[in-house]
């Protein structure tokens, strides 16, 4: 019997676990992840500090994290889905009751070494609890409208809380993160398509409303979309960082402009240079080759998500994977979108590549727990 | 938990299906953001490199400074002072007003400043800086930068503003600096690159106008690498400016403040002071005036109406405003008879209070009459019948010719930017201008100064200076520019030493003469006698009704209708070295208002100090006492202003 023929046949016991990891993804989790480390450095103008020395460190926690949780069986994870979600809940509240007390919002708690951030947690959480909700419903009810108010409830209660933080942008990717959930898990199309006419409508009222006396959105938020359509309808406003972002990308050309020659970014052009535009100084420096290289990267991880999600013959598994890369997805596009201008500024980060604690983490859990549905699928 | 085989086999199908249709999306939404990268950076990568250049590099203008401005002695009357200013930046401070605070702890920050500069700030955009405390001292300035790296966003500037250490002394001659106007940023004759530059001043009257080129100086210009705040990176090239040009006036500034203070009290008059030999302007004083370092930083609208209210504090009356000169005038007229070979000293003419002319009925000033009058009592008495005679003789085309050599009716080349020609006129201009044909009427008014005539102060000045040294001084303000002397020519009139002999002995006897009409101003001491000549130059024309019952005195008349009062004259009599010319607008009589204006300040450029009690007569000097300790003049201080001078 070969190696790979052993793997396939028997349930891996305790450390020897590892063995039975999908390196191929690890590699390309980490690959993406030197990417970002290499670009925060070059950000802080060439210095490890103050960005990719930290980023760095957390990697290392990271890939523990990930490690760590491959080795727990699925079961254990599905079993706790519900409590997850629960706590993920009341981290939310407890934050909001924080920043009630605190000065201003507040979106965070600090242990010291970290921010937590109880939206990011919210993502996973909500994946897990969908994805083990509809494991436990028989496939009948699915589409039973009665058995769609406990997910609806489960997405819109912690959106709701999220958006009142106020973070409409990541409040508005939890909801479709959860709505992709639901698609997979094969909720009728009829609810989608419905969905779909309804927001297309609401659209076309909006605007219909405009200028009448009746309208729905205030001038200024018709104004804010004006500029997001036509940046260069107010260059030093809303504008501004829209264009100064666009400037940056489109300078870099095929091959960038070189390893920290950025002269945009380093130059302080762009506004969260480390965070949420990040993707501008990734590509103006290395071009569109590395850019274009990073989508695949990407892509690639998301083909193996849906691959593995038709594969796998745990239901749990299937859509906790298609969720979590669901996710993915959305961070990843709702970010690039909006750094070359084809989606609205919405504060939301790149995954592997943009500075951040808990979002690092996060990323982390979640592709643990896709490590873990690898690990521990039926053979 | 689904456990029946049936069950996960169609999850799996499901799952499948929608598997495709999730991975179909991602996949589109991938190719989407690919087609836009591929559109920014490859199609459009040209168009937006350039975009990126003009980003980085910025050309920024040096400001040359602006050249100074001196008396004749070395002392500046326009300096540039040291500015220093704190800045703020809200894109880079973050949590500005705990920045604010921290700044409050190193500089004083009043509170309401403090509340209008937060407002201010949240007004702006982000990333343009706002000043936060204008014209911080050193100390503070120096605190600011040492402790800058823990104050986020704040930055600390220099520059340098206009300052006039004698700013009211020389309101209308130096003028003032302002920001450029949008008229000023448009002449096609100076597209100088400086007028876009958002601070800076040009010179808006007087020589700040006139001389603005020269003090202006050249631009030079950094070629600069700019972070996203316009903060400097690194200078990439670099041309310096060039400064502006010193500028030395002929002016004194100790004159200059002593003509002023005695100007003072009255509402409207201006002064020249003029050196004879050289034709320089040693004071020019216009009243009333202004405080022009108020313009420098920008005058609020309020002032500016204050200002408005009083009687044009702005004009520069000493070059700018036109009076009929009056009797200052029948010099010229005398002249013109004298060359013309149709008076002798000796022939005299009988006053009798009046004479008709044309059908009408002249009046001289004096109702009774002088009696006869021969040629130097028609100056020492100012006879109008003697001159009205005289300017029927003689014609208005040669008195006309005698009043533009004496320099009436024309603008000397000087570098102020509004100077009056006065107005000396003849039959054609009358036609021209009037479109009506001249009258002897007409001749005989412009004989005695009055009518269509009209003078500046200087004009008045130089033509005292061309009598007294019978050479065509030429007035000048400006002794040096840079390195460069400005030279002082002054030809021959042209004039008979024994007529303009005969002149100045009438002008003498007008002053040191009893019956004089300014005897009560003399002055007193061989060597520091005063010639002149006064001028009560009417506004109105009086009535024969009002004749008849009376002529109404000046002092029951309102102001704006009173007489102008003007005196002209030199010292010392023998040896002529100052002439003055002075206009009190509304004063009444010239020997009442204008000529004890005018012997203080010959007496002081004579003295070369304030003149002593024994330059007057006996019976006049206990006022002339009081009003010397009355008067507000850096002389008289202990502490002659060197504090503010910096």
């Amino acid at each position: 019997m070969t190696y790979f023929a052993s793997q396939e046949r028997s349930e891996p016991v305790g450390i020897a676990k590892l063995m039975h990891l999908n390196w191929g993804l690890m590699l390309l989790v980490i690959s993406a992840s030197a990417l970002g480390v290499i670009v925060l450095y070059s950000v802080a103008g060439g210095s490890w500090e103050p960005w990719a020395g930290a980023q760095s460190l957390r990697l290392v926690v990271g890939l523990a994290i990930i490690l760590g949780f491959a080795l727990v069986p699925i079961w254990f994870w599905q079993g706790i889905a519900a409590p997850a979600y629960l706590g993920a809940i009341g981290f939310l509240v407890l934050v909001e009751l924080l920043g009630v007390s605190g000065m201003g919002a507040q979106r965070w708690i600090d242990l010291g070494f970290v921010r937590l951030q109880p939206s990011e947690f919210m993502k996973v959480a909500l994946v897990m609890a969908l994805a083990s909700y509809y494991d436990w419903l028989s496939l009948e009810k699915v589409s039973r409208p009665l058995w769609m108010l406990p997910p609806l409830a489960m997405i819109l209660v912690p959106a709701e809380i999220i958006r009142n933080q106020p973070d409409l942008g990541t409040s508005i990717l939890v909801v479709a993160g959860g709505s992709i959930v639901m698609f997979a898990a094969g909720v009728s199309l009829y609810y989608f398509a419905g969905l779909g006419i309804a927001a297309i409508a609401a659209v076309a009222f909006v605007f219909w409303s405009r200028g009448t006396e009746w309208q729905v959105l205030t001038d200024y938020q018709y104004r804010r979309i004006d500029t997001f359509l036509d940046p260069s309808l107010d260059p030093f406003g809303a504008g501004y960082h829209i264009t100064q972002s666009k400037i940056a990308l489109g300078s870099g050309g095929w091959s960038g402009r070189g390893f920290l020659q950025g002269t945009q970014s380093q130059l302080n052009f762009l506004p969260e240079k480390h965070t949420d535009f990040v993707f501008t100084t990734f590509a103006e420096e290395f071009g569109f080759v590395w850019g274009i290289l990073l989508l695949a990267i990407y892509g690639i991880i998301l083909g193996y998500c849906i691959t593995f999600a038709i594969a796998s013959r745990r239901r749990y598994s299937s859509l906790l994977v298609l969720g979590l890369g669901g996710m993915f997805f959305l961070y990843f596009t709702a970010n690039m979108g909006m750094v070359m201008g084809l989606l609205p500024v919405v504060g939301v980060p790149l995954p592997f590549i943009s500075y951040g604690g808990s979002a690092t983490m996060v990323l982390a859990i979640a592709f643990g727990l896709i490590q873990s549905a690898h690990v521990h699928r039926r053979r | 938990m689904i456990r029946d085989e049936e069950q996960i086999r169609k999850s799996s199908r499901i799952v499948a299906r929608r598997g495709l249709l999730i991975a179909i999306g991602q996949l589109a939404a991938i190719g989407i953001l690919a087609d836009k990268l591929r559109l920014l950076q490859l199609t459009q990568a040209s168009e937006y490199r350039n975009l990126a250049e003009k980003n980085r590099i910025s050309v920024r203008l040096m400001v040359p400074e602006r050249g100074r401005i001196f008396d004749r002695n070395g002392t500046a009357l326009a300096d540039n002072r040291q500015l220093y200013r704190i800045l703020l930046v809200r894109e880079e401070a973050g949590d500005f007003e705990a920045v604010l605070d921290d700044l409050g702890k190193i500089i004083a920050i009043p509170p309401e400043v403090r509340e209008k500069k937060i407002e201010e700030i949240k007004s702006r955009r982000p990333f343009v800086p706002v000043v936060v405390a204008e014209d911080v001292d050193w100390d503070e300035f120096a605190a600011v930068s040492a402790n800058s790296p823990s104050l986020r966003g704040i930055f600390a500037e220099s520059g340098f503003v206009r300052f006039y250490p004698y700013g009211r002394d020389f309101s209308h001659l130096i003028g003032y600096v302002g920001a450029v106007n949008s008229r000023e940023r448009n002449r096609p004759e100076d597209r100088d690159p400086l007028l876009e530059v958002p601070d800076f001043s040009i010179g808006k009257t007087g020589i700040e106008a006139g001389l603005d080129l020269t003090l202006r100086g050249k631009s030079g210009n950094r070629k600069i690498e700019v972070n996203a705040y316009g903060k400097a990176m690194r200078e990439i090239d670099r041309t310096e400016s060039v400064p502006g040009k010193n500028v030395v006036l002929s002016v004194d500034h100790l004159l200059q403040n002593y003509v002023r203070a005695r100007l003072h009290e009255e509402v409207a008059g201006t002064a020249v002071l003029l050196d004879i030999s050289t034709g320089e302007v040693l004071a020019l004083v216009s009243r009333p005036g202004y405080e022009p370092n108020k313009f420098v930083t920008g005058i609020s609208h309020r002032e500016f109406e204050d200002l408005q209210n009083l009687e044009g504090p702005l004009v520069s009356r000493g070059v700018w405003s036109a009076y009929p000169p009056g009797s200052t005038f029948k010099m010229v007229t005398a002249l013109a008879a004298l060359e013309e070979g149709l008076i002798s000293y000796t022939d005299t003419i009988y006053c009798g209070g009046s004479m008709e002319a044309v059908n009408r009925k002249f009046h001289c000033w004096r109702r009774g009459g002088h009696g006869r009058v021969d040629f130097v009592k028609s100056i020492k008495e100012s006879c109008d019948i003697y001159y009205f005679t005289l300017a029927e003789k003689v014609g208005i085309e040669k008195i006309a010719a005698m009043a533009k050599r004496l320099g009436f009716g024309g603008e000397f080349d000087l570098p102020l930017p509004e100077v009056s020609a006065g107005l000396i006129p003849t039959k054609e201009w009358k036609l021209q201008m009037r479109s009506s044909a001249w009258q002897i009427g007409d001749t005989l008014n412009a004989g005695i100064g009055q009518g269509y005539v009209s003078a500046t102060a200087l004009q008045i000045a130089v033509m005292t200076a061309r009598i007294a040294s019978g050479r065509a001084v030429e007035p000048k303000i400006l002794r040096r520019i840079g390195s460069f002397e400005i030279p002082s020519a002054a030809g021959s009139l042209g004039l008979k030493e024994n007529w303009l002999d005969k002149i100045r002995d009438g002008m003498f006897k007008v002053v040191n003469e009893s019956k004089g009409t300014a005897y009560k101003t003399r002055s007193i001491g061989k060597s520091s006698l005063i010639a002149g000549k006064t001028g009560t130059s009417q506004i109105r024309n009086i009535s024969a009704e009002e004749r008849k019952r009376g002529v109404i005195r000046n002092e029951d008349l309102p102001w704006k209708r009173r007489d102008h009062a003007l005196f002209c004259g030199y010292i010392p009599a023998d040896a002529p070295k100052f002439a003055v010319a002075v206009v009190v607008e509304h004063g009444g009589s010239g020997s009442e208002a204008a000529a004890p204006i005018a012997r203080d300040i010959l007496l002081r450029a004579h003295y070369g100090e304030i003149p002593p009690l024994s330059a007057y007569p006996e019976k006049q000097r206990i006022s002339i006492e009081e009003q010397q300790k009355k008067l507000n003049i850096i002389e008289l201080k202990s502490d002659p202003m060197v504090s503010s001078r910096a």
